[in-house]
């Protein structure tokens, strides 16, 4: 019966590169390599494969880089020999996106090495001159000054461009943002500095220029590596899970296409424990788990020409589906239109960072033009007034505050990430620790997703463990379950698998049945979740099945709940098994028989009451409603859909990290609100000195470099306080 | 003053090639995986002919 599972993999076509020198390149994730002896393993075994001139495994991004010559067996060879070796892999898709972020961060990196270079250089020379200033001849201090003119400048013009970018972006769009002041702080600094080498004062301000641009770039790089870090890894589980679809050609051969390439019509290959990945009609019949889609625990059972739902796991029998054109009212359409709805209202969220920006620059800009017409206004020469209103802007750029907010959030992500929590965006954290109202859904999310025998206790041991011996030749998921209750032993051999009914074995002329209720004689009492059993002339025996709470569902709720975070749960399953989980896990509000919009309407409906909402799901039902959440979380087996719509991923199926993830988000967020206001108490000090004109580059420098000392350790504190 | 500018002069040379060899490690992808490079040293050369 697995003969059309067994058929060979295609040729990858949609995933291969060709490079310009007639090489071929694939890029594949592989899962659970972390070790030297993995990469050994895995690099040695893919070489040895007949034309592969290179692959090379990046151990940090799970990624495996092959080139080949000449054969064009190459991917699905290395894909098997992966499998061989141990190690789930899949194939990446040639996504331009990808190398524009390796593009980013490299540009960041040199950057940031060029005004670290820079930065030793210049306050070398200018520091000797203010610790030297009296010792120091006139002619000493002028090339020195001019030596350190003729690095700052090109350097500081050269590694700031990131913030002048920003900066012009926002001018352009009558905006102001944080790399406002920044910009100007360096130009002008420069600027004023350059006046002052040119009629030899004794004060420059070289130094504070290119010591700003590398201070602001270690945050911003810091910023680039949480994006970066989150959306591989987020990437990662998605090419895994994704999304490959076995096409059957016209001539009957195999090949192997991304899930989105497939048009009405197309006929696909689905093996057991496939995932869906296309609306289509079943050409045999076959049972499906569809609670990804609708919540239902229990398999389904579906008949030749029935509508299977991206999303679904074959668990019957390997099938044909013929894909269908996703019409516009179809189940698909109407999550894309919520998936919209829920990233408009998302947009509107102002980031911590921003909110502070825009009281901050027309505060600074407005102090430092007052402190100019006051020099002006006591009749202070021209160069004093603009000397000490621009030495207001540079010992108020935001130095803090641009490493404030990702340095707390690059600890707090890399705490979390150990814990298997993946954060996709900076924002969510800080949207997280808000959070005062849990929604749960519950096939998958508070409960384990796989059926469990029920009525164990109701049944002899003997009769369970003949059950079993039917049950451990199949691979159907109540089979399974029944082989599980009754643990290991032997099979039957000579099994027969009857599609659609059950299992059947006849031994000494006696026949033994497993499967549904019409399989075993008993017509009219099927109720679903269920294996009937007989034996010979001996009464059918009922297996009862139900899906069970997660063993961590009660627990993390109650820690939720003593964070003063309301618990609801809606489900897409009935009322009876949606009211016993409920009651297990003890939830008090909860629905039942809700749809992916209703759903999304109690989203709104709770948003509306003024509640900020944590949503918590994993089938493609739950998707709009976790795209319009506040902040929304898919445990790791979740649909893609669903991970993509959600702001973090957890690695496994396990709720319990969720309280971790609360506790890091508010005590990052308290964190930077510390650091808000460490840098507002420093400004504020800072303000009067410079502008009397008391502030000389040396205490400049001095106090720039050590507030970012400080805002940085306050966010390393989040990092030595994990438990 | 001589041996000053001769200092400054070295200083700024050694700067500038160790800039040049950072960019340069930089360029070529020795950044890109730094686990895998811990983890590399520990195999033997002899694995990769295998």
């Amino acid at each position: 019966m697995d003969s059309v599972a067994a058929a060979p993999m295609g040729d990858y076509g949609a995933f291969v590169r060709t490079e310009p020198g007639g090489a071929s390149t694939i890029d594949v994730a592989v899962k659970g390599a972390h070790c030297a002896n993995c990469l050994g393993k895995i690099e040695s075994g893919v070489k040895a494969i007949v034309g592969v001139t290179d692959a090379r495994l990046n151990l940090s991004t799970g990624r495996l880089h092959v080139a080949w010559r000449a054969n064009p067996a190459v991917p699905k060879a290395v894909l098997e020999r992966l499998s061989a070796l141990g190690y789930q892999a899949a194939p990446f898709e040639a996504a331009a996106s990808l190398q524009a972020d390796a593009r980013e961060g490299r540009d960041l990196l040199r950057y940031l090495a060029v005004a670290g270079f820079g930065t030793v250089f210049v306050v070398g020379l200018t520091d000797a001159v203010w610790y030297g200033g009296g010792d120091m001849s006139a002619a000493t201090r002028n090339l020195f000054f001019g030596l350190a003119a003729a690095i700052s400048v090109p350097v500081s013009l050269f590694a700031a461009q990131p913030f002048f970018g920003s900066a012009m972006k926002a001018l352009a769009k009558r905006q102001t943002n944080m790399d406002v002041p920044i910009s100007l702080a360096i130009l002008l600094s420069l600027a004023l500095s350059l006046y002052q080498t040119a009629i030899h004062a004794q004060h420059t301000y070289f130094d504070a220029a290119v010591m700003l641009a590398f201070l602001l770039l270690i945050g911003r790089y810091l910023d680039f590596r949480l994006r970066d870090r989150a959306r591989s890894a987020a990437q990662h589980l998605v090419t895994l899970q994704s999304v490959l679809a076995r096409r059957l050609k016209a001539n009957g051969d195999i090949e192997t296409v991304a899930a989105r390439e497939l048009v009405a019509g197309d006929r696909v290959l689905l093996a057991v424990g496939e995932r869906v990945p296309a609306d289509g009609t079943l050409e045999e019949p076959t049972e499906a788990d569809i609670s990804l889609i609708t919540g239902e625990s229990m398999p389904v059972a579906l008949g030749a020409g029935a509508t299977l739902l991206a999303g679904s796991i074959v668990v019957g029998r390997p099938v044909v589906l013929r894909a269908t054109a996703r019409v516009e009212n179809s189940l698909v359409a109407d999550l894309a239109r919520l998936l919209e709805a829920g990233q408009q209202t998302r947009s509107v969220y102002v980031r911590l960072a921003d909110r502070a920006a825009r009281a901050y620059v027309p505060f600074v800009t407005v102090a430092s033009l007052l402190v100019f017409a006051g020099w002006i206004a006591f009749a202070a020469p021209l160069s004093t007034a603009l000397t000490n209103a621009i030495a207001v802007l540079i010992i108020t750029c935001p130095c803090a505050l641009g490493l404030a907010v990702p340095a707390v959030q690059i600890v707090a992500t890399g705490r979390l990430f150990e814990r298997g929590v993946f954060v996709k965006s900076g924002d969510a954290l800080e949207r997280l620790a808000e959070v005062d109202t849990a929604v749960f859904d519950k096939t998958g999310t508070l409960t384990l997703g796989t059926p469990v025998l029920e009525n164990g206790a109701d049944i002899s041991g003997a009769t369970l463990e003949a059950a079993a011996r039917l049950a451990r030749g199949s691979r159907h998921p109540l089979a399974r379950a029944l082989a599980a209750a009754a643990g290991a032993g032997p099979a039957e051999t000579g099994l027969r698998e009857v599609a659609g009914c059950g299992l059947e074995s006849t031994v000494d002329g006696k026949i033994t049945r497993l499967g549904n209720a019409a399989w075993c004689g008993m017509e009219g009492v099927a109720q679903g979740g269920e294996l009937w059993f007989r034996d010979g002339d001996a009464p059918p025996v009922r297996f009862l099945f139900r899906d069970h709470i997660h063993p961590e569902t009660r627990a993390t709720l109650a820690d939720l709940a003593a964070r003063h975070i309301a618990i609801e749960m809606l489900t897409g399953d009935h009322a009876q098994p949606a009211a016993r989980i409920a009651a297990q896990a003890g939830i008090l509000h909860w629905q039942a028989d809700v749809g992916p919009k209703d759903k999304a309407a109690r989203m709104q409906a709770l948003r509306a009451q003024g509640h900020r909402v944590l949503m918590v799901g994993d089938g493609i039902n739950d998707a709009g409603a976790l795209a319009l959440a506040h902040v929304s979380i898919a445990p790791g087996s979740a649909a893609d859909v669903s991970q993509h719509a959600a702001d973090l991923v957890l690695r496994g199926n396990s709720m319990a990290p969720i309280v971790e993830a609360v506790d890091v988000a508010r005590k990052a967020r308290r964190l930077v609100l510390q650091n808000f206001a460490f840098a507002a108490v420093y400004n504020i000090a800072a303000i009067p000195l410079a502008a009397f004109g008391l502030v000389t580059p040396l205490i400049a420098a001095l106090a720039m470099a050590a507030s970012s000392l400080v805002v940085t350790l306050n966010a390393l504190r989040l990092a030595r306080r994990a438990g | 003053m001589d041996g000053m500018a001769v200092l400054i002069a070295a200083a700024l040379g050694f700067g500038l090639v160790s800039l040049g060899l950072l960019l340069w490690s930089l360029n070529s992808s020795q950044y890109d995986d730094l686990d895998g490079a811990a983890s590399r040293i520990l195999l033997d050369d002899a694995a990769d002919d295998v």
